[in-house]
């Protein structure tokens, strides 16, 4: 294959990744609105753990697109 | 990729340039002031005027003050959350970055390219920016820890009670995610704000083209090209108040390490 489209493909596989991502923070975000609906009293009280698991999934997605952006642009 | 004839590179943006014409090599060196480094200096002028509006300290604040103030307690309440009362020492330096971070995200988002000439750049999509940025709150974690706790900071790598067979796994494994921190750290903030922009550079592209390739496209797909771009704009105003919180976040739970262990 040629080189410059194993790059491309490759780039593109790496967006599969921040699709996952994704997913992973809609999951954060849907859990805690789950568990603020039953108890709201304790919702604002974890509102800092919220963004710690937001940053958390959302880091892996960036690598992913860090992952397509040195295929195109560096390798 | 260099950019093809006739098409918009969507990675121009990030360009850095010299502003007052290039020759500034000193000892090896280029000292030039770029376009980054320009507004780097709006942002903090803006941010100098917006905190010394609020600092008449009235009994009964007015408006600019409150800003001010609710700002302030926002970083101070969430230093307090996390690090408890030896947090207060650290509001200064949260509250700079955290402010540094959300008027240069925000400053990039500005449309001033509709001035001929006139470009936003937002050096909050630049690692060499983001990466001393967390180096030096990396390096606050690295003092404050050594200074307090001289090398019982070590500790910090084996949590409590862990079965002796284990330390040395759990030794290495803490110690990765410790040295991983700045990178992710700078790499977060970096990559949320370039990503956000290419975005909506490519989604400009898409009204642009439309409107070239004749009447049916451009009646379809550019109006909803621009729809998207509008809707994507106001994401990118609540991603750039995020990432900005996020880092201070994640800053205060370093410190926090730091000053307590675990």
């Amino acid at each position: 294959m040629d080189m410059e489209a194993a790059k491309m493909i490759g780039a593109g596989l790496a967006a599969v990744g921040a699709g996952l991502a994704a997913l992973g923070v809609g999951n954060v975000f849907a859990s805690f609105l789950e568990g603020a609906l039953r108890n709201p009293g304790a919702a604002d009280s974890q509102q800092g753990r919220l963004f710690i698991g937001f940053a958390a999934a959302e880091l892996l997605g960036l690598l992913a697109f860090l992952v397509a952006v040195i295929l195109v642009f560096v390798a | 990729m260099a950019a093809q004839e006739g098409k918009v590179d969507p990675m121009k943006q990030f360009q850095i340039e010299p502003l007052f014409g290039s020759g500034w090599e000193v000892a090896g060196f280029n000292i030039a002031f770029t376009n980054s480094a320009l507004w780097m200096a709006i942002t903090v002028v803006l941010l100098w005027a917006f905190v010394a509006g609020g600092m008449k300290r009235e009994l009964v604040p007015g408006r600019w003050q409150m800003a001010v103030e609710t700002m302030t307690g926002f970083i101070d309440d969430m230093l307090a959350a996390n690090i408890g009362k030896e947090g207060r020492k650290y509001v200064p330096y949260i509250f700079s970055l955290f402010m540094f971070i959300l008027f240069g995200n925000l400053l990039g988002l500005l449309p001033i390219g509709l001035f001929p000439g006139a470009h936003p750049f937002t050096f909050t999509s630049h690692f060499t920016i983001t990466g001393v940025l967390a180096l030096l709150s990396f390096s606050i974690v690295l003092l404050v820890g050594f200074w307090k706790h001289g090398f019982g900071f070590f500790g910090l790598f084996v949590p409590h009670e862990t079965p002796v067979p284990m330390i040395p796994l759990l030794f290495v494994i803490e110690l990765f995610s410790f040295m991983i921190r700045p990178i992710s750290l700078a790499l977060r903030l970096f990559v949320a704000m370039m990503a956000g922009h290419v975005l909506l550079k490519i989604l400009a592209t898409f009204v642009i083209d439309a409107l070239n390739a004749g009447p049916a496209l451009g009646a379809t797909v550019g109006p909803a090209a621009l729809l998207l771009m509008i809707a994507i704009s106001a994401l990118e105003i609540l991603v750039a108040g995020i990432q900005a919180y996020v880092f201070a976040l994640l800053s205060s739970l370093y410190i926090n390490d730091a000053e307590n262990l675990h």
